[in-house]
């Protein structure tokens, strides 16, 4: 393992149930600073809930999410919202507001979080929606949208603000190849260019290999691998073999737990 | 046995649950009221919405409602010989009675189940969280502004639904009847107190434009977000509404007027 100085992000012992279900078990997770860290993993893993913990929107049943020293989880509601002036987050659907239009989704957060002059704010919408080939789209409402232009919208609105951390959730899903490699590109410009953190939530393992500084792998409620791409392409764990060569076969079931197939179907015969 | 007493505890612990929720709900919306500034045209827009857009329905039903009353008062007095009264009866039943009653009535099926419609779609397409990671509090953005809406317009929406309601009256009772006009009015006029009967009504619209407004949008922030989900709160909001709308016009018609 790489020994990391600068983390902004130190999730410890975390664990967290839905309902009966343990979603982690005692994880531990570290975010370097102004890195591109990818959680990866297969369906139902808790990805997603990882992003929205981090965000404080779920409460973990135990252990800490320190944001530069912050406790995420015991934060009161205003602190809690002053934090997230500090991230951005790409949800999977996009989320935007349907009642404005793009530009206006765009212009947002920097309505309510700043005083800007309007001109100032056009000019920042305009290079926001250029940076995601939507400039030309400003005038549409969300309706008029489809998947992949939503997202690439609620992708300028998250980094209206610059913010320290940026969450992508899925940021790749039903993109077209050319949306696809821009995406990419930009992500990884983003990063270089304002220096923030990006965490990366995503199944597609060819692009986010491509961009990411640090890998974490979760299935069965835990962390199974780390490290960089390279250090998890050389990995030779069967589980993480699986997921990166995308085998339907092996320690990692496609199936959700459920009794033997073979006598559930006859338990329906005698039952009859 | 054992089960039925422990389901039926379960059942009143998630009520107590659910309405302990509601209060610290409400409580987070009022305290969390906007900016004024920002508050404004937000304030404004859902007035628009709530307020406005329920006008039609309004007038057209109090015009009715004041009609019937006005022809259905005569029928009865007219035996008595005493169909000068009828404006008397007609804004009596409306201001103590059905212009707040039957305003907020309509206001639950109109604007409230809009209401919780609304903010539970919002939560269903994840704006309401995206508000959050925003750092924007979707309690000061979204539910105070259609809080602040809702319990400002019945009252007046209430007001408005009686005027149209005693015009309604005198249509039928003077212009089609015959009633003399004279009588009719000046019978409404000495009969009707400000502070007894105006201002009794208003108290009953405000009440019922708090809790239900407050009904609509707990029901739309507590929703499961999922179609079936929003179509539950949407039916609750309305039931529940109803309900409370009923309950508390008989205990605060017992507390105004049953000393008489």
């Amino acid at each position: 393992m790489t020994q990391l100085d600068d983390i902004i992000i130190d999730i410890r012992g975390l664990t967290f149930y839905r309902g009966e279900r343990a979603i982690f078990r005692d994880v531990d997770i570290q975010v370097p600073r102004g890195k591109i860290t990818a959680i990866m993993g297969p369906s139902g893993t808790g990805k997603t809930t990882l992003l929205k913990l981090i965000g404080g929107q779920l409460k973990p049943d135990s252990g800490e999410i320190l944001l530069d020293g912050q406790n995420v989880p015991n934060l009161g509601r205003r602190a809690l919202f002053r934090i997230r002036e500090r991230m951005g987050m790409l949800f999977q659907s996009g989320a935007l507001f349907t009642d404005m239009s793009v530009y206006e989704n765009v212009a947002f957060p920097l309505r309510v979080h700043t005083r800007l002059p309007e001109e100032m704010v056009r000019d920042l919408v305009l290079m926001k929606l250029q940076a995601v080939g939507l400039r030309g789209a400003r005038d549409l409402m969300p309706s008029e949208l489809s998947g992949g232009m939503a997202r690439r919208v609620a992708l300028a609105r998250a980094i209206a603000l610059d913010p320290d951390v940026l969450m992508y959730d899925e940021p790749f899903t039903g993109q077209d190849p050319i949306a696809m490699g821009v995406l990419v590109n930009l992500i990884k410009r983003l990063n270089e260019a304002t220096g923030h953190t990006s965490i990366i939530v995503s199944h597609d393992i060819q692009e986010t290999m491509g961009i990411a500084d640090r890998i974490y792998i979760l299935a069965d409620g835990g962390v199974i691998a780390q490290g960089s791409p390279e250090q998890l392409m050389a990995e030779n764990s069967p589980q993480v073999k699986q997921f990166i060569d995308g085998l339907p076969d092996g320690p990692v079931p496609f199936h959700f737990p459920a009794d033997d197939y073979q006598s559930d179907l006859m338990l329906g015969l005698n039952n009859g | 046995m054992v089960e039925f007493i422990a389901a039926t505890g379960r059942a009143g612990l998630n009520r107590v649950a659910a309405f302990g929720r509601a209060a610290i709900f409400l409580m987070q919306s009022l305290v969390a009221r906007p900016a004024p500034l920002h508050m404004l045209p937000l304030l404004l827009r859902q007035i628009y919405v709530v307020g406005v857009q329920s006008l039609i329905i309004i007038i057209v039903s109090g015009l009715f409602i004041g009609m019937v009353l006005g022809l259905q008062g005569y029928t009865i007095l007219v035996a008595y010989g005493s169909e000068q009264a009828v404006g008397q009866m007609v804004a009596l039943s409306l201001v103590r009675e059905l212009a707040p009653v039957v305003t907020a009535l309509l206001f639950a099926g109109r604007a409230g189940s809009a209401l919780t419609a609304e903010i539970g779609l919002m939560k269903a397409t994840e704006q309401l969280a995206s508000l959050e990671m925003i750092g924007v509090d979707p309690l000061r953005r979204i539910v105070a502004p259609r809080f602040w809406a809702g319990f400002l317009c019945l009252p007046i929406l209430s007001a408005v639904f009686a005027l149209v309601g005693v015009y309604g009256g005198a249509l039928v009772g003077v212009e089609w009847l015959g009633i003399y006009e004279g009588s009719f009015w000046a019978n409404m006029q000495n009969s009707v107190d400000f502070f007894d009967d105006v201002l009794n009504g208003c108290i009953k619209a405000v009440v019922f434009g708090f809790v239900v407004t407050w009904i609509a949008v707990y029901q739309g922030y507590d929703s499961v977000p999922t179609s079936e989900g929003i179509s539950q709160a949407t039916t609750r909001t309305v039931v529940y509404a109803s309900l409370a709308v009923l309950g508390l016009d008989f205990v605060l018609t017992a507390l105004m007027f049953g000393d008489l």
